[in-house]
């Protein structure tokens, strides 16, 4: 293999990879308040996208950003109100149904608003066929944006869940929610918070990576899927290690084209997705202690 | 002794009671006999009504991921039959159009076409979009000898012929020499077969490499992409490599062809693409944007009806049709749009021909037997041929400023 080769699939592994981690990282914040896994994550990705779209035929693209973003974070919030929030202490279990269950609901209205057409954002920077040379190999403007969208939240997120108030409260549900209520923290605020932040993050992945995927009704799944195999791979409720994962997988993907067929690029991802939950069901950089103190 | 007494004490009042409820029950029998009776009537008089009215059944895929396919389709189906209704129907017979959507699954494909048989009774059955779906109940038609008019493109619909099996679009097979007809001229040898992994795709893999030593050309790398694929920039990393590689052929139906591309041009490899005639809808370009600009494909001459010459035989019908639908639809025409109303439009003239009557056997050799001047081209059916369309169906053509335009 040629150095340029090289670094042709490296790229490549690196823009899937950076999908991958941008939708990862909405699994890990309900996650670490809740200790749920969230299977709307990927409908929050299509809905900020979506909404986007449409905006932008009334007002310029970062504005249309900035309000799907905050509509899907309204949208979170109202879902959390509605079908989770009134629960008596919910089984682990029991909401991750709940949550399957509004991920369809999700993908049906949509599908009865938009339609089914794929629709997508413009290039933030040049369009279609304009790209970045880098060591020889050319890479679309857009992947730098995902890459540098998903660096800015992992880092925004580790300060927000490491030094503010607010933050802490949200890990303290997550470690023990009844410790938590006691020590005076609205338990079920922090939950519909943590709903509020993760469709925030999903619906901005969606707005900048929808002119690299094209967005549609039905992306949610497909993506969720992905993004929980990172989120498992890095070991749960880690940001940091979801980017990490989520490149290692890009990448992985991306060579195994070399050697086998393009059909199969969806079983690597999950064959990986098996093999780590039977060796190392913590993650890869989870420590098997904390997760032994988890639930789920 | 008593036993009687209190029956006979007894007897009176319950008698009155029976007599009311006697009469009761004759006046509530009689209303229910009445209204069955009126409801009878009014039964027989609709049935007789509608007796002659034509069922017709259709298998769209509207959603899912041949969408782009089947909404246009369902549209030119509505439209074409209110259009036909308002004129007075076939022989003064209504079209009955019964539409279902398969999500593009080839499991409800087979279910709806059970159903539209069994319980409806249709009397014929258009569509599916796909040609795995097609392939998927062209033996359920044969067996409860219903016509099918398929808009799914694969030659395998047609051959080995069913009786009551046609098709409308163009066959693939000829779509493939197209392809490779194009590239003898351009002096291309030497190429990659990237196609989406659907029925399409799989179908239009098997005669590119089946007809590609024909043309002397052969195919060097051969990939398959999902259809949900987000990204395929590693794919053409792979491709852009082996630089013997002369042009790109990518054939398939769904939105992630227009990715394949896009990653072409990002990573600045800019050797000939061809595409399909499964990318015959303008919104494909606007998704694609420049990505798109002077990819080359074969498809009916429907994309450029305007710029036809007047005494084309294909001119009439095509610009009727691209105007109806884009005035009432407020969208452009697509080819896929175009297979429907081949479809119903074959049907129609083929039921007309047999003078309106319901007839299985006479619809069909009436089919056989008819020349049609559709948007697909001019179909010349006859017992051994189900499609109806040559070559010349096809027009080689390319994306010019957003926009399609025929190749020179």
């Amino acid at each position: 293999m040629t150095i340029e080769l090289f670094l042709q699939y490296l790229f490549a592994g690196i823009t899937y990879g950076s999908l991958y981690a941008i939708v990862a990282i909405g699994f890990n914040i309900i996650y670490n308040t809740t200790g749920i896994i969230n299977f709307a994550q990927g409908e929050f990705v299509m809905l900020g996208g979506m909404i986007a779209v449409t905006l932008i035929n009334f007002v310029p693209l970062p504005i249309a950003i900035f309000l799907a973003v905050i509509l899907t974070m309204i949208i979170g919030a109202l879902i959390e109100m509605i079908f989770i929030r009134w629960l008596e202490s919910p089984s682990v279990l029991r909401m991750i149904i709940i949550t399957i269950g509004l991920s369809i609901i999700i993908r049906e209205v949509a599908l009865h608003v938009w339609d089914e057409s794929v629709r997508s954002l413009p290039y933030f920077v040049g369009n279609e066929i304009s790209s970045v040379t880098i060591l020889g190999t050319n890479i679309s403007p857009q992947v730098l944006w995902v890459v540098g969208v998903c660096s800015l939240m992992v880092v925004a997120l580790s300060l927000f869940f490491k030094f503010t108030s607010l933050g802490r409260e949200m890990r303290a549900c997550a470690a023990n929610r009844r410790a938590a209520i006691l020590c005076g923290i609205n338990a079920k605020n922090m939950v519909t918070l943590s709903f509020v932040l993760s469709a925030g993050i999903g619906a901005l992945a969606g707005c900048v990576m929808s002119p690299i995927t094209y967005t549609q009704y039905d992306m949610g799944p497909g993506l969720a899927i992905k993004g929980f195999t990172v989120a498992i791979l890095g070991g749960l409720g880690n940001s940091f290690a979801a980017v990490a994962a989520g490149l290692l997988l890009g990448i992985i993907e991306a060579f195994s084209i070399s050697v086998v067929p393009l059909a199969f690029q969806d079983a690597i991802a999950i064959t990986i997705l098996l093999i780590i939950l039977f060796i190392r069901p913590h993650g890869l950089f989870g420590s098997s202690e904390a997760a032994g103190l988890k639930e789920f | 002794m008593r036993g009687p007494e209190i029956h006979d004490r007894q007897q009176q009042p319950v008698n009155k009671e029976e007599r009311e409820v006697a009469k009761r029950f004759i006046t509530s029998t009689l209303a229910v006999v009445v209204a069955l009776a009126a409801m009878i009537t009014l039964l027989i008089s609709s049935t007789a009504a509608e007796a002659h009215d034509i069922k017709v059944g259709a298998i769209i895929a509207e959603t899912g991921p041949a969408a782009f396919l089947g909404k246009p389709e369902a549209k030119t189906l509505q439209m074409l039959t209110d259009q036909i209704n308002a004129a007075g129907g076939i022989n003064g017979d209504k079209i009955e159009l019964i539409l279902k959507d398969s999500g593009g699954k080839k499991e409800n494909a087979v279910s709806f076409a059970k159903q539209l048989i069994e319980e409806d009774k249709v009397f014929a059955i258009l569509g599916p979009s796909r040609s795995g779906s097609t392939m998927a109940i062209k033996n359920i038609m044969e067996e409860s000898k219903t016509i099918l008019i398929s808009c799914a493109s694969t030659k395998k619909i047609v051959d080995p012929v069913a009786k009551h099996v046609f098709k409308t679009p163009q066959n693939d097979s000829l779509a493939v020499r197209m392809i490779f007809m194009e590239m003898q001229k351009k002096g291309i040898s030497k190429i990659a077969v990237v196609v989406g992994g659907t029925g399409f795709g799989k179908m239009g893999n098997m005669f590119l490499n089946e007809l590609a030593p024909e043309y002397g050309i052969t195919v060097l790398e051969n990939e398959t992409y999902s259809p949900k694929a987000t990204d395929l920039s590693a794919v053409v990393a792979k491709l852009m490599a082996n630089k013997e590689i002369q042009a790109v052929v990518n054939w398939s139906i769904v939105p992630a062809q227009v990715i394949l591309a896009k990653n072409m041009r990002q990573a600045g490899w800019d050797v000939p693409l061809f595409l399909s005639h499964g990318f015959g809808n303008i919104k494909y370009v606007q998704t694609g944007g420049a990505a798109l600009e002077g990819v080359l494909f074969p498809a009916g001459r429907l994309l450029i009806a305007d710029s036809l010459p007047a005494d084309h035989p294909q001119k009439e019908v095509l610009v009727t049709y691209k105007n109806d639908y884009e005035s009432k639809f407020n969208e452009p025409v697509s080819t896929f749009g175009g297979h429907a109303y081949d479809a119903l439009m074959i049907l129609v003239n083929a039921i007309k021909a047999v003078g309106g009557k319901q007839d299985t056997a006479m619809v069909v050799d009436a089919i056989e037997n008819m020349t049609f001047v559709g948007t697909g081209g001019v179909f010349k059916f006859s017992p051994e041929d189900h499609s109806g369309l040559k070559i010349d169906a096809f027009e080689m053509m390319t994306v010019k400023d957003g926009k399609f335009a025929k190749a020179m």
